[in-house]
């Protein structure tokens, strides 16, 4: 069978068990739509975290990134896991402990102001409206190279089944849809991995087969024969200031992503959120470990079936023509010597690569069977879309409990704001699938915004808000719009070739940080400024005292959860 | 409604066992990211040169340490967190 046949039936039968999961886990109130009645276990709430969090981006585009970049794609595999562990000691059980149904809730509460729930609602809605419309192209991307759809429609397909089961399901429909999504794409992603591990290196544990096999000498001479410099090289693409910047921004951004942290409310006490956050970080290791080693072996792959080739010879093999035709693979016999040159040079250069093929046509450059190459194509859809549907959540829970029901209408029944729920999940359904078809120019860089605004915003509110009880009102408030203002208007001049349309930036590096890593510094300003502005103002209530005393213990999470 | 709430999860023992409890916490949560910040920051970056000729098998030791072993150590220290504050709220009598 062809590979178009396989992906087919793959894609069908994962997407009518995802309808089926959306299905059975239908819900009727506010709390199992909102936080799926807190009742995922942890380890099962640790799979679907990993799901919701490994994007298109991490699933397609990582492995090729860090393939091209080397040493320095640790800023992506340390910046994307080691948030996590911030997640677990600092955030996740406190938050649990306090028990409502979204981000703004806790803000709203702990800073006894309708300005500071206000200003995370509209927060967590833009971190989460820029990170939606890169998974939707995903999903259109993926159809159109492996079922010759056209990617808008692929982009409608997704939008239906992302509506279906988050409108019937809410959180828990999402939740178990993420579990099965999760085990669609490690299995897609582990089984390349280990093909080509045993391949290269003859360990079928690509981890052990990095370290004992000769890969890793014979890549660097490769490397350093063709003028590039060794792959291991550390700091060859940024300076270290900047590298350690962008780091820590990823770190602190992930633990400050509200689709992330709300995943910790569905948990049944504080003890389960702590071990999910374990697993979470157990099962996205899994992909992220395994990464690196296939970046290795995708590279070596590449330029040992491509470079120093004649033309006629590379066009022979099946895959680089499909993937010429898709544009994201280029050759041009440029000194007419009939054999084709990889330089690091992009006027000398005779074979362009786009790092997205990396994982997508790995399978195929390592001859796997027709059956793996549809599996990564449905793994591609699953991480897409289940990322899709928990930023999906995070926007109606936004829109539908904090702004309206908590701001606009508190006076509304149950019945009321479950119908809101639901309508504006579909809207965002649809808004999302809107950018997906009509993608803005800058979707990569916009990216950057979603996590130097969590780093800078959300980060240090929460944390302060759980660690110093001295934190009040006014200090919050004056910390999150320092810290917002600041990454926002530094990114914007930094990319504004991209965001404005200017000819040149209207500004280079911040004392060597780029605008990936410069949530950094907003994050500092914000904590600066909200323990300066706190301790110069009055103390926060007494009954605010009590309740960061009371999310410090654990006992009495099932009862302390007031939905009100 | 809310002050009733708070009362179930006081301490036993008053507010001198809360802050015991909470500075036990902080130690915990203090040395746990000592380590996660020396496998990463520290074995990742600030030695990646000079343990670029350092080998663990066929691979140089920092960037191991960037690309794999800090992210091992990551895991182990969020089960590590969750198991010893699991005998700690037990001490406390705070777990549920």
């Amino acid at each position: 069978m062809t590979v178009a046949v396989w992906t087919t039936i793959l894609v069908v039968l994962t997407f009518g068990f995802y309808l089926y999961i959306g299905y059975a886990s239908r819900v009727r109130d506010t709390k199992g739509f909102y936080v799926a009645g807190q009742g995922v276990p942890a380890i099962a709430n640790g799979a679907a975290t990993a799901a919701d969090w490994m994007s298109a981006a991490s699933f397609i585009s990582m492995a090729g990134l860090i393939s091209f970049m080397g040493f320095d794609g640790a800023i992506y595999l340390l910046g994307w896991t080691g948030g996590y562990v911030l997640l677990a000691l600092l955030l996740a059980p406190y938050l649990r402990k306090f028990g409502k149904y979204t981000v703004p809730d806790f803000v709203g509460d702990r800073y006894y102001s309708k300005t500071a729930r206000g200003v995370a609602a509209v927060a967590a809605i833009f971190v989460s409206l820029t990170y939606v419309a890169g998974q939707m192209r995903g999903v259109g991307v993926v159809f159109s190279r492996f079922l010759g759809l056209d990617v808008n429609w692929g982009v409608v397909v997704g939008m239906v089944i992302v509506a279906f089961f988050a409108v019937l399901g809410g959180m828990k429909g999402i939740t178990w849809t993420q579990v099965a999504q999760y085990t669609v794409l490690i299995s897609a992603f582990l089984i390349t991995a280990i093909a080509i591990s045993i391949t290269l290196t003859g360990n079928p544990i690509p981890q052990l087969g990095l370290i004992f096999s000769d890969i890793v000498p014979k890549l660097n001479q490769i490397q350093v024969d063709l003028g590039f410099t060794e792959y291991t090289q550390p700091f060859r693409t940024k300076a270290p200031i900047d590298i350690i910047a962008i780091t820590i921004s990823l770190m602190v951004g992930t633990a400050g992503l509200p689709h992330v942290i709300v995943r910790f409310y569905t948990v049944p006490n504080v003890r389960a959120a702590r071990y999910s956050a374990g697993w979470a970080l157990l099962f996205i290791g899994l992909l992220y470990l395994t990464a690196p080693a296939l970046a290795i072996f995708a590279r070596y792959n590449l330029l040992d079936s491509l470079h120093g080739k004649s033309l006629n010879d590379v066009r022979s093999l099946n895959w680089v023509t499909s993937w010429e035709q898709t544009g994201l693979l280029g050759f041009e016999d440029k000194n007419d010597d009939g054999l084709l040159q990889l330089t690091p040079d992009t006027d000398t250069t005779e074979i362009t690569i786009d790092r997205d093929i990396i994982v997508l046509a790995t399978p195929e450059v390592a001859q796997l069977s027709p059956f793996v190459i549809a599996l990564v194509a449905a793994g591609g859809l699953a991480a897409a879309l289940s990322t899709a549907s928990g930023l999906m959540l995070v926007i109606s829970s936004s829109i539908s409990h904090d702004i309206y029901y908590r701001l606009i209408n508190p006076e509304a029944t149950e019945s009321q704001r479950l119908l809101v729920g639901r309508v504006v999940i579909a809207l965002a359904v649809v808004v999302a699938g809107w950018f997906g078809i009509n993608p803005p120019g800058f979707v990569a860089e916009v990216v950057a915004f979603a996590f130097g605004l969590g780093a800078a915003s959300f980060f240090p509110i929460i944390l302060l808000g759980i660690f110093d009880k001295r934190t009040n009102s006014t200090g919050a408030i004056a910390g999150m719009s320092v810290g917002l203002i600041f990454t926002m208007v530094m990114i914007v001049l930094m990319q504004s070739t991209k965001v404005l349309g200017t000819a040149e930036p209207l500004m280079g590096p911040f004392f060597g940080i780029s605008a990936q890593g410069i949530g950094t510094i907003g994050m500092i300003l914000n904590f600066v400024v909200t323990l300066v502005v706190s301790r110069s103002t009055a103390a926060p209530p007494a009954e605010i005292q009590e309740l960061v005393e009371s999310v410090r213990v654990p006992r009495g999470s099932g009862t302390a959860a007031a939905h009100d | 409604m809310q002050g009733s709430q708070r009362k179930i999860a006081s301490i036993e023992g008053g507010s001198e066992a809360a802050q015991r409890y909470w500075r036990t916490n902080i130690t915990l949560i203090l040395s746990l990211l000592a380590v996660w910040a020396l496998v990463s920051y520290g074995a990742g970056y600030a030695l990646a040169l000079p343990l670029q000729n350092v080998m663990l098998g066929n691979v140089p030791l920092g960037f191991w340490f960037a690309q794999q072993g800090a992210i091992f150590v990551f895991i182990i220290l969020i089960f590590t967190y969750a198991t010893v504050m699991d005998r700690i709220d037990r001490q406390f009598g705070v777990h549920e």
